[in-house]
């Protein structure tokens, strides 16, 4: 009987402070999930729901029906092909110059060199980024005055501008390709030398080891990477609307101008054009991370 | 051998020029305030603007300020989930990924559209921009923090502590942040980097910071927005360089960039 009684307390005293301890474990991360659902969460689905809302409130899915209305879809598929561009220029050129610096059998400050470049550039976006652009190859820049007393040639009556399509391209290709390079340096350190020795002794020459060694190994990764890039450039606002003023029709600037004021005159609208710009980041980041998973398998 | 050098080297020229004709081209472009000579005018007009110093200073205040409220959230989150609760990691993971698949422009938006009306209006206090840039800081910080944490063995050195007496708060900011020290400097940098430039949100929340101040000016100058270009270049070179400086030896070199 004692025994039992006994027995029955110490349960409840063994239970209770495991219960307690289960409460405060989950206490710990409190503030952290509070600040993300305040600050994070509660606005990005706050406009998910106002996508989907008339602006009496009722729902209703003609605003995603009007994303499809000409004005919005050439905004989307200007910036997408701007994205799909300087992905796959920084992908192409970001790839040769890291496997140039690590397998091209350089001296390794040039890599070293590389990445410290790589590093400051890719986050060198922005305001500055378009200034450098515009000093370089804007109506006076260092480029365009070159040109002119050089050669003689006038640039921007020769059809080129910088506040265009293929200008906008090449500023954002200098953040693209140095995050190719950071991105892509672990894949090519896991590319073994063994697997390029065995190749060539099996008779295989640089053509074949690339078409049927290297790439299918690399491929994941590097459309992973482009993905990421795609995403990369699409969300872009600082140095587009500083490059072009406003003039290019690109989401991120529509989205900022109905911020500024409402220019689609449908605040509603304006959360679904915003909600579908994070649908397309989400499937670029989503579709990356599993190609990276993927090549981490290889790349051990 | 001297065949197999050729495109490598060729590579790493068109590279090289790609990222420094640029800059070259804005450092001359810089120099042209006055007609006919060079001078280092344009930089004495920025430098000597009080509104540079202004805009500066106030994002060094936000940004260490971010920094401050980044620290404090995510080390003692990340540290619990290491210690006790490591099946919330894949979900810290997907929280701290998420400000990448949400855009500046976009979340901006949403913090307007929640907190300008009652019950919070917070968009009339800078600390949302705060909070916002918090945000922005998760990927960068959490991964350094996660990295950090991975390469310590959290659990005996909290033993260790425990046994000797040492309260959460003891272990915590005398032994887990001194063990993270490198981490926590990596991303508070790079925290310090894209607060300093960083315009989207700024000009939506109507905050003089210096992002919005360089936007001014490129509309109003001719060669001082090339003077700035190289401070900004030369600010973000330094908060980088510090961090490849800190990581020497570590094998970490994981850098990501999102978007601006």
């Amino acid at each position: 009987m004692v025994d039992k009684v006994l027995e029955k307390n110490a349960k409840q005293s063994a239970a209770r402070p495991r219960k307690w301890e289960v409460n405060l474990k989950w206490l710990g991360v409190v503030p952290f999930f509070i600040f993300s659902l305040l600050f994070l969460i509660l606005p990005s689905f706050n406009l998910l729901i106002g996508s989907f809302q008339d602006e009496a409130g009722n729902v209703t899915l003609a605003n995603i029906g009007n994303l499809f209305q000409p004005f919005i879809f050439n905004s989307y598929w200007l910036s997408i092909q701007v994205s799909a561009v300087t992905a796959l220029g920084g992908v192409i050129f970001g790839f040769g110059l890291a496997y140039a610096s690590i397998r091209g059998g350089l001296p390794s400050w040039i890599r070293g060199g590389l990445m410290t470049f790589s590093g400051v550039a890719s986050n060198f976006a922005g305001i500055p980024l378009a200034f450098a652009f515009i000093a370089t190859l804007g109506r006076t820049g260092f480029i365009t005055m070159l040109f002119k007393n050089v050669l003689g040639l006038n640039l921007y009556d020769a059809g080129f501008s910088l506040y265009t399509f293929w200008g906008l391209s090449l500023t954002y290709m200098y953040f693209q390709f140095p995050l190719m390079v950071l991105i892509i340096a672990p894949a090519i350190d896991g590319l073994k030398r063994q697997w390029r020795e065995a190749a060539e002794n099996l008779g295989a020459n640089s053509f074949q080891y690339w078409r049927y060694v290297a790439f299918p190994i690399l491929g994941p990764a590097l459309l992973g990477a482009g993905v990421l890039l795609f995403g990369n450039a699409f969300g872009a606002y600082a140095t587009a609307f500083a490059l072009t003023g406003g003039t290019l029709n690109l989401v991120p600037i529509q989205i900022g101008a109905q911020i500024r004021g409402d220019v689609l005159h449908n605040p509603n609208l304006g959360y679904a054009l915003a909600m579908g710009m994070v649908v397309i980041m989400a499937v670029s980041i989503g579709i990356s991370m599993l190609l990276q998973r993927r090549t981490a398998r290889w790349l051990q | 051998m001297k065949k197999q050098r050729f495109w490598p080297i060729m590579m790493i020229l068109l590279g090289a020029i790609y990222f420094l004709l640029p800059l070259f081209a804005t450092f001359e472009f810089s120099l042209r305030e006055r007609r006919g000579v060079y001078s280092f005018d344009s930089y004495n007009n920025v430098l000597g603007d009080p509104q540079f110093r202004d805009s500066f200073i106030y994002s060094v205040v936000l940004g260490l300020a971010t920094i401050a409220v980044s620290l404090i959230l995510i080390v003692p989150t990340a540290f619990w989930v290491h210690l006790k609760l490591p099946q919330l990691r894949p979900v810290m993971e997907f929280i701290t990924l998420l400000p990448f698949v949400v855009p500046p422009i976009v979340l901006v938006f949403g913090l307007i559209r929640i907190y300008s009306r009652p019950p919070f209006v917070l968009v009339s206090t800078p600390a949302l921009l705060v909070a916002g840039y918090v945000v922005l800081s998760f990927p960068y910080m959490y991964r350094a923090v996660d990295t950090g944490l991975r390469a310590i063995d959290v659990r005996s050195l909290t033993e260790a502590a425990q046994s000797l007496g040492a309260g959460w708060l003891t272990i915590l900011f005398r032994i887990i942040f001194p063990n993270l020290r490198v981490s926590l400097l990596n991303g508070a940098f790079l925290t310090f980097a894209i607060v300093l430039g960083e315009f989207t949100m700024a000009t939506m929340l109507n905050w003089p910071t210096f992002g919005p101040y360089l936007a001014l000016i490129g509309q109003n100058r001719a060669y001082e927005p090339a003077a700035l270009a190289i401070i900004s270049f030369g600010l973000t070179w330094i908060c980088i360089g510090l961090i490849q400086l800190l990581s020497r030896g570590s094998q970490e070199q994981g850098q990501l960039a999102g978007t601006r």
